[in-house]
């Protein structure tokens, strides 16, 4: 399977199977159109014929041996021999855990999936120690050989329950040895919150930290308001440019959510970056479309052109030397992970798990709360399997639209929870959210290919 | 090649038979957890 696509000047042909990406000119764009194997030795006649209309003869002839080559080669055309990979890692251990330390939240943000904290189950609850510790075990002992183990500080806004966090770090951090791992911790906070104290603990103990904020003040406070309607960015943003600059600019996102509100959110990501932020996440709103700030299909030719737009700015900003990193356009077409774990992303309910304050376990974060998928509770001890076993049976080759997707190896399948909550499957895939995902992903490798050709020489700038 | 350039190894299909480790970070693909394409996550081997 290929995927081809013009953006930027640049026409981009990706091998989906073996993850080639070629630049291509317009005589091979056009005969990609009429060609596939099995491949003759020569140029067929007619699609000489049909070419020669708006192409040189000779240059047809050549381009069909580069790419009968290429798929000589296997970078062209390439097999999808992945199916018999998918039934791996089915046993995976548990290595990853989100904890839910505080159902409560000091802002009412309008989009928040949570509910202000209490994911829509109308109770505002705290995870005591015991709780958390017990979860730690879990995660210790259900872990197998794996050495890192993730854990996420999670809310509502953990900082609201910062005793229990520090107390849990500190459990950890005393289990390590005995068990041969190592915990990485991260945290995820609106930075209400946080003081001195609380950045030196993160920046020492945790290994990445996640600083929410939309963008410019405007967008921002529209949407990320305290419980008396003021917004939250005078309060946050020097905290967080405070606790950045301590943890030396290193291992740290600030991360927005763009709305209907702000389709000119290039505008946004800019704004961080001036801001003095190199690590930046700005990523659609998912919700029901009946909201007032809700991404729907009409929305969609914005995102696309505004994505391209700042596809733009980033290889401008690149070429000044100005350097940041938009997390989604973020892509390594040679290093990134094996072919086996992009069948299955996410690992939510597999490899991942997410336990509420009363110590129910659920496949991730955005899962809690459906019942059909709660998978037991830490201070009773069960643990459902068979759950665990459809999730991980949850993979690219199981999922229809996947499958058949170029996006596959890229996106792994999507997401499991917005699967689920639009669709009523997690094997479904969210369409919104697909389209999206793909215009990203040509953007991201059109960025690559873009700074490849430069290097080529191809491009005058 | 006159008209195509590869600009990458394609090398898929070799870390399909020594892959699977398990090694690597979770990646949650979804909005509220920062992540997306697992295409960015780094092999931890
Ligand atoms: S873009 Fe959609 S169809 Fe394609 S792999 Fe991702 S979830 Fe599946
Ligand atoms: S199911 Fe979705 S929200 Fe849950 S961990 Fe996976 S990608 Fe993230």
């Amino acid at each position: 399977m290929i995927h081809k696509y013009k953006l930027n000047g640049l026409n981009i042909v990706l091998d989906v199977h073996s993850g080639g990406v070629h630049l291509v000119d317009d005589v091979t764009y056009d005969l990609l159109d009429n060609v596939s194997p099995p491949f003759e030795e020569e140029c067929p006649e007619w699609v000489i014929e049909k070419m020669m209309r708006f192409h040189d003869e000779r240059e047809v002839v050549v381009c069909y041996k580069e790419i009968v080559q290429l798929y000589n080669e296997g970078i062209l055309f390439s097999e999808d021999d992945y199916e018999k990979f998918a039934s791996y890692s089915v046993a995976s251990p548990v290595k990853a855990m989100c904890l839910l330390v505080e159902q409560d939240c000091n802002l009412r943000c309008e989009y928040c999936f949570a509910s202000a904290g209490d994911y829509g189950l109308g109770k505002r609850m705290h995870m005591s120690f015991e709780t958390g510790r017990k979860a730690m075990d879990f995660l210790l002992e259900n872990s197998g050989d794996r050495e890192n183990l993730e854990l996420d500080f999670f809310g509502g806004e953990p900082l609201m329950n910062w005793d229990t966090v520090k107390q849990l770090v500190e459990y950890g951090r005393s289990r390590e040895k005995e068990f041969g791992k190592r915990f990485r911790f991260t945290i995820t906070t609106n930075g209400m919150l946080l003081d001195r104290e609380k950045m030196d603990f993160i920046n020492k103990e945790m290994s990445n930290v996640v600083l929410s904020v939309d963008g410019r003040k405007e967008v921002n406070d529209r949407v990320r308001k305290r419980i008396d309607g003021t917004g939250c960015y005078d309060r946050i943003m020097d905290r967080y440019k405070e606790l950045v600059e301590l943890r030396n600019n290193e291992n740290y996102y600030v991360r927005g959510t763009f709305t209907k509100y702000n389709l000119d959110f290039a505008n946004d990501v800019i704004h961080l970056y001036d801001e003095g932020f190199d690590q930046i996440s700005v990523e659609p709103v998912v919700s029901e479309p009946s909201m007032g700030y809700a991404i729907t299909e009409k929305e969609l030719p914005a995102i696309f052109s505004e994505y391209e737009r700042l596809a733009d700015i980033i290889l401008g900003h690149d070429r000044q030397g100005k350097h940041f990193n938009f997390f989604h356009f973020m892509l390594d077409l040679d290093q990134g992970p094996c072919a086996i774990k992009r069948l299955r992303g996410c690992g939510s309910g597999n490899e991942y798990v997410a336990i509420t304050p009363e110590g129910d376990i659920y496949p991730c974060h955005q899962f809690v709360g459906i019942d059909k998928y709660k998978m037991g509770n830490i201070n009773e001890g069960t643990f459902n399997t068979d759950i665990k076993k459809e999730f991980a049976s949850a993979h690219i080759y199981s999922k229809p639209d996947c499958r058949k997707c170029w996006a596959k190896f890229y996106c792994s399948g999507g997401c499991n929870a917005n699967n689920y909550i639009y669709t009523g499957n997690i094997l479904t895939a969210h369409k919104l959210s697909c389209e999206m995902e793909k215009k990203r992903l040509e953007c991201a490798i059109m960025i690559k290919a873009a700074k490849a050709a430069q290097e080529a020489g191809i491009l005058s700038e | 090649m006159k008209h195509i350039i590869t600009i990458n190894s394609a090398n898929l299909k070799k870390t399909a038979a020594k892959g699977g480790c398990g090694k690597c970070q979770a990646s949650c693909q979804s909005a509220c957890k920062t992540s997306c394409t697992v295409a960015n996550q780094k092999c931890e081997k």
